[in-house]
């Protein structure tokens, strides 16, 4: 039974959806307030049923209900019960059903907190929500429901994917998702603005919490996606460049490069219509994402099982999503323009560069993710474009802005005067090419000019970045949670790239072949691999190595790589062995039998690659920080009050 | 100001290309096997080793083949419909037991009954990999002239068999 209630939740949802929407937008409109409390209360009401709709999916899984369509292709009874409830997002229908939830929970926390915004906004803003949430339940219904019933009920599932058993998948998707989906609000909040008429430096004070939220859960759904890539798929890369990963890693850099656009439109007013016109794209991209993951236009190891009628449906839900608030943006964008100006050496122009740089790369790996898609839409044959193309691409213009994100930190409004950090600057940056050259030579040896100019800009950034909050406090500024989460996610930067430029650069791996009792040695470490065993899981069957390490005749540590069979979809997986030190881990991962009772092996030896993931979830730190700074919570101006009590005596 | 409606213009584009993207898809994406030649195979037979089976037995006549494992529980649940569906007679069904113990899967057939006209005994699992089998049970229909015309996944009842087996079997005796 408990299916069918979580359909028709589902359905009684998606209806709440459209007063959401038409109380909302209209409510502002009108000038009503009961319309407005209206949308509020359809807010909850939206929220309460799709919860309860995914609970009874969830449950499903839970009690092994393979009368359930989707309960029967992506569980089994086997399958321990922590990966049976996380089952329920493993495959594409039960992971929409979770990226509503996120939207609604977003939805309902923009109602909830937005005490400190005049009523009229936030009514627009649900409306807009709400015109989303409508879109993806009509699409959850029509084209990809979870809840459809297997007659005659299977006896056993076939269980989920065994990639996906994982405790990286529990938490992986619904951070993503909700990052994604979170990209939603400043979407709204802009939609919203050009409906009014209306952008000011208040309007971004109440965007910008929205988007550093949005931007953080990002920011730890794609690191722990690629967290999980690293040791799960045993390969022991952390980055693939795979169309999927781009698609969730190009509405990070556009919001990126939108936090700190809100930045110059709070403070001084400006980029207003570029701000817009970033927060509409940061959200289009992120259905862009799932139209390229969904619709199966391209090629990829996340493949979801792909359906064309389900591609054409959120093509047609990007097309009018964006496609009218891009309209709109067309009509109402010149009403924004400003006539402030600044110099050219100034905070604004660092930002602006930022920007720049930021959705240039966007536009690179929009094209690398495209273009085989295009060529084969035009008949030119079938191509694929592959991590070196990416790998330079993209650190084109990233290098450029990492040099120029520490004088940008330091510059003043309007007009920066180096006059006095000047002297700072200079020391820092022959501090910070010292030591990026020192560390190459003296820790890792020499390998290429690349390496040190890595090593040096990750120290340039991360000094500035630690610098700024002292030369502040020296001036006798007080430090603003905003000015420490700049610096923590600035910081953050510079350990991600510390991370890559030492694991690109020095990283050591070896394909061989070993017996139990044979030794083999990589980077001063010796593995011998001690025994072989079979072991049996609870869903699968699996040969462990045993790997003792040592170095120097000590130990370092005894890896248990395995290699499995999942019983029921009877795929192997490699399950890496890895040994995680601060500044270096060793993976062992098994291959193939050999027959004559030895294993092939790849050894590998990645220095600081820990630094990657560390960097990037001090980045998502520093945002989090930043969020909670307490101008955001003040509430609004003078002017603003006068048009909230406008609506209350109409 | 035209500038304005250049990113309106550039979504524009954007979605023509997908549109034309989702409609070339539309042709590859059911399975890559449909209306393609079998992949040819050659096996030995799970009740006798030193035998061999291969799809040239079957050339010139259609045929079904059904994937199935002792480890399967879908392939024990949907046996009876095979036997009935055998039982029929309209046409031979071939089993290919797939990553399985010989002994187990003679057994099987022995208390269970055998729908098989023949089965192929394929341990490692490569011609199932010619075949696209994603899991247990698959069924294929296979027409005369050997191309395989329709592919079923999970287990087999005999309402599915007359909706969409035999409307194609019946196709393909006109058309002969």
């Amino acid at each position: 039974m408990s299916v069918e209630l979580g359909h028709f939740a589902l359905i009684l949802a998606f209806c709440l959806t459209l007063p959401q929407a038409f109380f909302g937008l209209a409510g502002a409109v009108y000038r009503k307030p009961h319309w407005i409390a209206l949308t509020r209360n359809a807010v909850v009401g939206h929220f309460v049923l799709t919860a309860v709709s995914f609970a009874c999916l969830m449950h499903a899984f839970y009690v092994n209900d393979f009368s359930v369509l989707y309960v029967a292709q992506n569980s089994n009874s086997e399958l321990p019960t922590i990966y049976r409830l996380a089952a329920t997002w493993g495959a594409h229908e039960g992971s929409l059903l979770l990226w509503l939830l996120a939207q609604a929970t977003w939805t309902l926390a923009v109602s909830i907190f937005s005490r400190s915004i005049p009523d009229v906004v936030t009514s627009r803003v649900l409306g807009v929500l709400g015109l989303i949430s409508a879109g993806f339940a009509l699409f959850i219904l029509t084209t990809s429901s979870p809840f459809e019933r297997l007659w005659p009920a299977a006896v056993d599932g076939r269980d989920l994917n065994p990639l996906l058993q994982d405790p990286g998948l529990i938490i992986h998707p619904p951070m993503q998702y909700i990052g994604y989906i979170g990209m939603s609000v400043p979407f709204a909040f802009a939609v919203a603005a050009m409906l009014e008429g209306k952008l000011d430096s208040v309007w971004a004070r109440w965007v910008r919490p929205w988007t550093n939220v949005a931007w953080v859960f990002l920011t730890c759904g794609i690191t722990l996606g690629s967290w999980w890539a690293y040791y799960e798929l045993g390969w022991g890369g952390w980055w693939f460049w795979d169309a999927v990963e781009n698609a969730s890693f190009m509405p990070w850099l556009v919001g990126t490069a939108l936090i700190h656009s809100l930045a110059v439109t709070e403070k001084r007013g400006l980029f207003k219509s570029w701000t817009l016109l970033l927060s509409i794209t940061a959200f289009s991209l992120s259905v862009l994402g799932t139209f390229l993951v969904r619709s199966g236009v391209v090629e990829s190891v996340h493949a979801f099982a792909s359906d064309p009628g389900r591609g054409l449906f959120i093509l047609t839900f990007l097309g009018l999503c964006a496609g009218s608030a891009l309209g709109l943006y067309a009509w109402r964008a010149p009403l924004f323009r400003t006539n402030t100006g600044f110099a050219p050496v100034s905070r604004e122009s660092f930002l602006l560069i930022n920007n720049v740089l930021l959705v240039g790369a966007t536009l690179l790996i929009l094209l690398g993710t495209l273009y085989p898609m295009f060529l084969d839409a035009l008949n030119l044959g079938k191509i694929s474009v592959g991590p070196p193309y990416f790998d330079i691409a993209f650190l084109i213009p990233m290098l450029p802005m990492v040099v120029l994100l520490a004088p940008g930190m330091h510059a003043g409004w309007k007009k920066a005067d180096f006059g006095r950090t000047k002297g700072l600057l200079l020391v820092l940056l022959a501090v910070s090419v010292v030591a990026g050259i020192a560390l190459a030579l003296v820790a890792y040896g020499w390998h290429s000019v690349m390496t040190v100019i890595g090593f040096s800009l990750a120290f340039w950034v991360g000094l500035s970045a630690l610098v700024d909050p002292v030369s502040r406090l020296r001036k006798g500024h007080s430090l603003s949670a905003g000015v420490i989460g700049m610096s923590v996610a600035h910081f953050g930067l510079a350990v991600f790239v510390l991370g890559v430029a030492t694991t690109q650069s020095y990283r050591q791996e070896m394909d061989l072949s070993l017996r139990p009792g044979q030794t083999a040695e990589l980077s001063g470490f010796q593995f011998t691999m001690t025994k072989l065993s079979d072991v049996k899981g609870p869903n699968y069957e699996a040969t462990e190595a045993e790997i003792r390490i040592t170095r120097d005749g000590k130990e370092i540590a005894v890896l248990h790589p395995q290699k499995r069979i999942y019983r029921v979809q009877k795929n192997p997986m490699t399950e890496a062995g890895i040994d995680s030190g601060l500044t270096r881990h060793l993976l062992v991962s098994m291959g193939e039998p050999l027959g004559d009772g030895s294993w092939s092996l790849r050894l590998q030896y990645k220095p600081m690659v820990r630094f990657i993931w560390m960097g990037a979830f001090t980045m998502a730190l520093g945002g989090l920080i930043a969020a909670f700074d307490r101008r955001y919570r003040k509430r609004v101006t003078a002017d603003d009050a006068v048009a909230a009590a406008d609506v209350k005596t109409v | 100001m035209l500038r304005y409606l250049i990113p309106v213009g550039l979504l524009a584009a954007l979605v023509a290309f997908f549109f034309v993207g989702l409609g070339r898809d539309k042709q590859t994406l059911p399975s890559p096997l449909l209306g393609k030649p079998a992949p040819a195979f050659s096996l030995p037979r799970v009740d006798d080793p030193t035998q061999t089976v291969s799809n040239k037995d079957f050339a010139g006549q259609p045929y079904v083949l059904n994937v199935w494992a002792t480890w399967c529980v879908g392939c024990r649940q949907e046996h009876d419909a095979l036997l009935a569906i055998a039982a029929r007679g309209e046409v031979p069904i071939v089993g290919l037991n797939w990553k399985d113990e010989r002994d187990l899967a003679q057994q099987w057939l022995r208390e269970l009954g055998n729908p098989y006209v023949v089965t192929a005994f394929d341990q490692e699992g490569r011609v199932a990999i010619d075949w696209g089998v994603y899991g247990a049970p698959e069924t294929f229909l296979v027409d005369s002239a050997g191309n395989v015309i329709h592919k079923h996944v999970a287990p087999l009842t005999v309402e599915i068999w007359e909706r969409e087996f035999l409307p194609l079997l019946k196709q393909q005796a006109v058309s002969r």
